[in-house]
């Protein structure tokens, strides 16, 4: 009975932690990494701060969002299996299910020129952020590989995938592989 | 690899035939972004593009770059939002459900499973290899991304108050450090009425007919 109780005070505290770490955060998964430290470190004392570097660490070694590999773990760690579902419902569902609401009232009104002038003027700041993305990943490629090796790999990134038109996972593969063999000589 | 290289993917405006989503379409689409994309979920955004527009064309490009401008508009990870949104397009709650799952669970069990590893891991010569080569190959899809969208809001606004836009984004949000939520609803409230602003403007230089001259004999 005893422990019935505290398992659902758990799964609410992880749920409310998650929820507002990711209705706060802008800008996606990475923007939320401070918000969720927050919860996580000095909220509700889930992980201690050097467990949290490494969750961060391997994380970022892993493919995929990073917010909900973060979720994933903190959930498991917290409460098992239960755990992993309570944070990742929180991490994902309020933000999807605002989107997917968001986009069909505008479908309704498609052709109004509010909703036009909406989705055109958008189209510049978010054209802009994603801009400084591919320069703040381009900075810190060229610290850690140098200016020669990014720019290399880049020329033919592009040239395979925007004249050559292969599938981005092949080149991505073939990064890996150039990166397994090539790149430990020079990091 | 040479073999593959000829996917049957012209640029995605030569053909307008769109598709809803199948099950199994979402699934590998949806695995693949999840196991390929490196830094999180919006240098993904590429990737999602690639598979949803230029490989199975669920969509156009244009109506792409709008739902992810307005998913950049709302909180939260933009990777499942857009996962959830392109599943929900296809194939409803169930085809939200699945491509978020599809999307997450191989690094979400990875992350558990792995932990252990991590001093391994992090501090491996070879990992850290594999993923400083993937940062370049994300940029390029990046700033193509950027170059395209700009384009668009080039071709949409006009050259001269495209390129303005873009000054004013990029002074707000790097040179000010407005938080990007503000500078995207800034520019959301001035599109709400940008149509009607730009007629007004029309309407001044060169009213369209003669002003109606209100009628004489009315009342007061």
């Amino acid at each position: 009975m005893g422990t019935l109780t505290i398992d659902w005070i758990e799964w609410l505290r992880l749920f409310w932690g998650f929820f507002l770490a990711n209705v706060l955060g802008y800008g996606g998964g990475p923007a939320s990494i401070p918000l969720m430290y927050n919860e996580i470190v000095t909220h509700y004392h889930w992980l201690d701060d050097k467990t949290f570097s490494n969750v961060l660490a391997l994380g970022n070694t892993l493919p995929g969002p990073i917010a909900t590999k973060i979720a994933a773990f903190v959930g498991y760690d917290v409460s098992g299996i239960g755990g992993i579902f309570i944070a990742l419902f929180a991490t994902i569902v309020p933000s999807a299910v605002a989107l997917i609401l968001l986009l069909n009232l505008l479908q309704k009104y498609r052709t109004s020129p509010v909703v036009k002038g909406l989705t055109l003027l958008v189209q510049p700041v978010i054209a802009v952020m994603m801009a400084v993305l591919t320069w703040q990943l381009t900075a810190g490629s060229f610290v850690s590989i140098g200016i020669w090796q990014s720019l290399g790999i880049a020329a033919v990134a592009f040239w395979a995938m925007q004249i050559r038109k292969i599938h981005p996972a092949f080149v991505i593969l073939a990064a890996f592989v150039y990166g397994a063999l090539v790149l430990p000589n020079f990091i | 690899m040479s073999k593959q290289s000829t996917t049957p993917s012209e640029s995605p405006s030569t053909s307008p035939v769109y598709h809803k989503a199948t099950y199994s379409e979402l699934s590998w689409a949806m695995v693949r972004t999840g196991i390929l994309g490196y830094g999180g979920g919006p240098s993904v955004m590429p990737l999602f593009r690639y598979e949803a527009v230029t490989r199975y064309r669920w969509l156009s490009d244009d109506e792409f770059g709008e739902i992810l401008a307005l998913g950049n508009a709302l909180p939260g990870p933009i990777a499942t939002k857009m996962a959830a949104y392109l599943g929900y397009r296809g194939k409803g709650v169930l085809g939200a459900i699945l491509a978020v799952i599809a999307h997450i669970l191989p690094s979400c069990l990875a992350m558990i499973v792995l932990l252990s590893a991590v001093s391994y891991l992090s501090h491996s010569k070879i990992i850290q290899g594999m993923i400083a080569a993937v940062v370049p190959v994300i940029a390029v899809m990046l700033g193509v991304m950027a170059y395209e969208f700009g384009e668009k809001a080039v071709k949409g606004l006009g050259i001269k108050v495209g390129i303005g836009l873009f000054i004013v984004a990029f002074i707000l949000l790097q040179l000010v450090n407005v938080h990007a939520a503000i500078v995207i609803a800034l520019f959301l409230a001035y599109g709400a009425v940008h149509f009607k602003f730009v007629q007004w403007l029309k309407d001044r230089r060169n009213p369209p007919n003669p002003p109606v001259k209100p009628t004489e004999g009315g009342g007061t």
